[in-house]
């Protein structure tokens, strides 16, 4: 995605100049462009006036930051105790197969990103799935193909 | 007449379709003239997602489980409209009756709802709603009292912190009362991290104002102008509701500039954690507020005396400050009769993993664990054999069948090395490994740990790397011992309590399941038939009735045999031993083996 410096700075006015709202303006980055940009961060260096280095402290340290462009579509899938013990391991591994990356990675098209999270706190429902925002509860692996197929693009294998 | 039809629409049954649900009763019931007047009300988690969405019909007292679009018209026409229920969309009991109301229902019946007491009932989103079953009358009641009588009272209650810790909520409100330091502020954490726990996303999302009364009573005791609440970004839902219901509550003049028209005030704003566990820590949780990493800091001087930009501040847990209206309203003594002598009030747990009910369950301190899972929870799943129940998240234990009998508070289990912690609670039959176990709470940990530390950093990573050779056939039996000396470091060196009580999952596993660790290492079996590495998935020809549902389980394609009454073969050279035909078979014909011979 193109980096839109208005939109940067949209995002940071829509906060005080203030430390304390550092991480809301990253997430606010990061829901909007996927990922946090360079030209984000710096910005936002100079919006607080602190070191780029403090914020870069922040985007590799919490999870909901990345540096790297995420795909458009985020599959979130449960790895807490009880998906774990209801076989969320096979459904990673058959995510995996189906867009040929592994967990943690965005497929080459950018079209997914492939994310094991711990515990979305819908445990009844285990195993889950979360794909964008739409959960999936009691996934087996035949249900695998028909969700991912709705995202797919037209066109798309 | 008038009726009230409830909805839940917490995130599971939001999952299951609910919001579609909701839209067709509204649908139905407008515009026509029925001689009925009918409200449609979209409530928080009933707590009983595995069998959402969950439809409740009042004064009839009637709940439908699963209900689908397709069957709102039936409902409208027969119960809503004739008062007469539709059998098959009951909750059909351990001897197969149907019942109508929750109160029937063997996992509602031996509930007890404090914290949890609106949810399911009113409508998050509505402020009215609160106040019409009672909201607000606690905090009005609190502006005619002292910050030393609120702080009595909550004294009284035996109130202890929810969120694992258990420390007494009054002591830590008259600390931060006493101290003349100002600003003052109060937090709600609601960072939930534990897997297996959703306690506090089901308040926030569908009680949030219970919460928001806890922390204004809270401002007033401690004189605190400002307030925060700490949610995971995860949880959307209880985000968006929370900050609906802080603006609510505002408009309405409850909170604000003049909290109920006083001269009091309080600022309340919602922070979006950032995904890391180790900011449900109250330290990490400060820090991570106030715009910077989320690292714990030693605490020599609490966080009470110095907390958010080093002032005075309060941090309660959603679970804690759900109960400290009910508190104020009847009074601390009140509820100090409920409970045991040193764990008073009720706690909510989340049931989950392989029992047959799951879902979220309040009852009075001091039940047994045999109650939660067998009478609540109706037993393991498929009846097979209960293994452990695995209590208090990450940190927490397992617990092996014999001790079923102990009752849960926050004393007894922890002298057993497991903890109540904030009440996730995950129930694992003969098929799950203890040994594995063991390595995903050690891996979640050791992914979590912040790095500040030697201990927790390095020696999570190390006992990562023994548990994985031990399940990957690479044990040694010198392994047992250098775990229980990583243990005792961790325990004693850590700075957080992350680290301090990391070694639980380890040390009761070593405790109850010894055995399981020997198997491994001795024998190179996994007697769960978990770990791969050491796992053969053999079909009994005695058992196999040929019915072929394993082979269309099988993803790899590699059992082989047709025709019924022809037991099936498995290709152990292929199968990349995911389980899915023993779980598929209703025979128990699929057995786990050893590698040995392969």
């Amino acid at each position: 995605m193109q980096v839109d410096m208005q939109t940067i700075t949209d995002i940071l006015h829509n906060y005080p100049a203030q430390q304390r709202y550092s991480l809301a303006m990253l997430q606010d980055m990061q829901r909007h462009f996927n990922y946090i940009p360079r030209e984000g961060m710096e910005a936002l260096a100079e919006y607080l006036d602190c070191p780029l280095s403090s914020l870069y402290a922040m985007a590799t340290f919490y999870k909901a930051l990345s540096l790297k462009p995420k795909g458009r579509h985020i599959i979130k899938l449960c790895d807490g105790t009880a998906c774990h013990i209801r076989g969320s391991v096979n459904l990673v591994g058959g995510v995996e197969r189906l867009l040929g990356i592994q967990a943690g990675e965005t497929s080459a098209d950018g079209q997914f990103s492939l994310e094991l999270v711990n515990c979305l706190g819908s445990c009844a429902l285990a195993p889950v799935m979360v794909v964008d925002d739409t959960y999936y509860g009691k996934v087996t692996m035949e249900r695998l193909p028909e969700i991912l197929g709705q995202y797919r693009e037209e066109g798309q294998p | 007449m008038s009726k009230t039809v409830l909805v839940c629409c917490g995130t599971g049954c939001l999952a299951n379709g609910s919001k579609k649900v909701a839209g067709a009763f509204r649908q139905l019931l407008a515009g026509t003239d029925h001689q009925v007047e009918c409200v449609v009300k979209e409530t928080g988690c009933n707590g009983f997602c595995e069998n959402g969405p969950l439809v409740q019909i009042l004064p009839d007292d009637i709940t439908y489980y699963k209900v689908q679009v397709q069957d709102v018209g039936e409902i409208v026409e027969k119960t809503i409209l004739a008062g007469a229920p539709v059998e098959r969309l009951l909750y059909k009991n351990d001897a197969g009756q149907r019942v109508r109301s929750q109160q029937e229902n063997p996992f509602y019946a031996p509930q007890m709802k404090v914290a949890l007491r609106n949810i399911g009932k009113i409508e998050p989103s509505s402020v009215e709603d609160y106040m019409a079953h009672g909201g607000y009358r606690a905090l009005k009641k609190a502006l005619t009292m002292t910050g030393e009588e609120i702080v009595r009272e909550l004294e009284a209650s035996g109130l202890r912190g929810r969120g694992g810790a258990g420390f007494p909520t009054g002591t830590k409100w008259r600390s931060a009362m006493e101290l003349e330091r100002f600003p003052k502020y109060v937090a709600c954490n609601g960072d939930e991290g534990d897997p297996g726990a959703f306690m506090d996303r089901s308040i926030l999302e569908g009680d949030p104002h219970s919460v928001l009364e806890g922390m204004a009573i809270c401002a007033l005791a401690i004189r605190a102008e400002e307030g925060f609440l700490y949610i995971r970004d995860e949880y959307g839902l209880a985000v968006h509701n929370v900050q609906e219901a802080i603006a609510q509550a505002e408009a309405r003049g409850i909170l604000g500039e003049h909290i109920l028209g006083s001269d009091r005030r309080l600022k309340l704003s919602v922070v979006r954690g950032g995904g890391a566990f180790v900011c449900g820590e109250s330290t990490a949780l400060m820090a991570s507020v106030e715009g910077r990493v989320g690292e714990p800091r030693a605490k020599y001087i609490r966080s009470v005396q110095r907390g958010l930009w080093d002032c005075p501040t309060v941090l309660n847990n959603v679970e804690t400050l759900a109960n400290v209206p009910v508190i104020l309203e009847h009074g601390g003594a009140e509820f100090a009769k409920l409970g045991t002598e040193r764990s008073k009030g009720t706690k909510v747990f989340a049931l989950v993993g392989k029992v047959k009910r799951t879902g979220l369950v309040e009852v009075p301190m001091g039940a047994t664990l045999r109650h939660l899972i067998y009478d609540i929870g109706g037993g393991v799943k498929g009846n097979r054999p209960f293994k452990a129940v695995q209590t208090g998240g990450p940190s927490g234990g397992c617990i092996p069948a014999d001790m079923l009998d102990l009752p849960v508070d926050f004393d007894t289990l922890k002298a057993r090395g497991a903890m109540m912690g904030s009440g996730g609670m995950i129930v694992m039959d003969d098929r799950s490994c203890m040994v594995e176990v063991a390595r995903y709470y050690i891996k979640f940990l050791s992914e979590e740990s912040c790095g500040k530390c030697t201990p927790c950093r390095e020696g999570l990573r190390h006992m990562l790397a023994i548990l994985t050779d031990i399940c990957e056939g690479r044990g040694q039996e010198s392994d047992l011992e250098l775990l229980e000396q990583l243990c005792d470091t961790l325990e004693d060196a850590s700075l957080c309590a992350l680290g301090k009580s990391a070694p639980n999952p380890v040390r009761t596993t070593l405790k109850y399941f010894r055995d399981e660790y020997e198997a491994h290492i001795k024998e190179h079996r996994c007697p769960a038939g978990v770990c791969t590495a050491l796992t053969r998935f053999v079909i009994n020809p005695d058992k196999c009735v040929g019915c072929g549902a394993c082979q269309r389980a099988c993803p790899a394609g590699v059992i082989s045999g047709s025709g019924k009454k022809v037991p099936r073969v498995i290709d152990n050279t292929r199968c990349i031993v995911c389980g899915s035909c023993r779980e598929a078979c209703r025979f128990d014909a699929v057995e786990a083996k050893g590698r040995a011979g392969l």
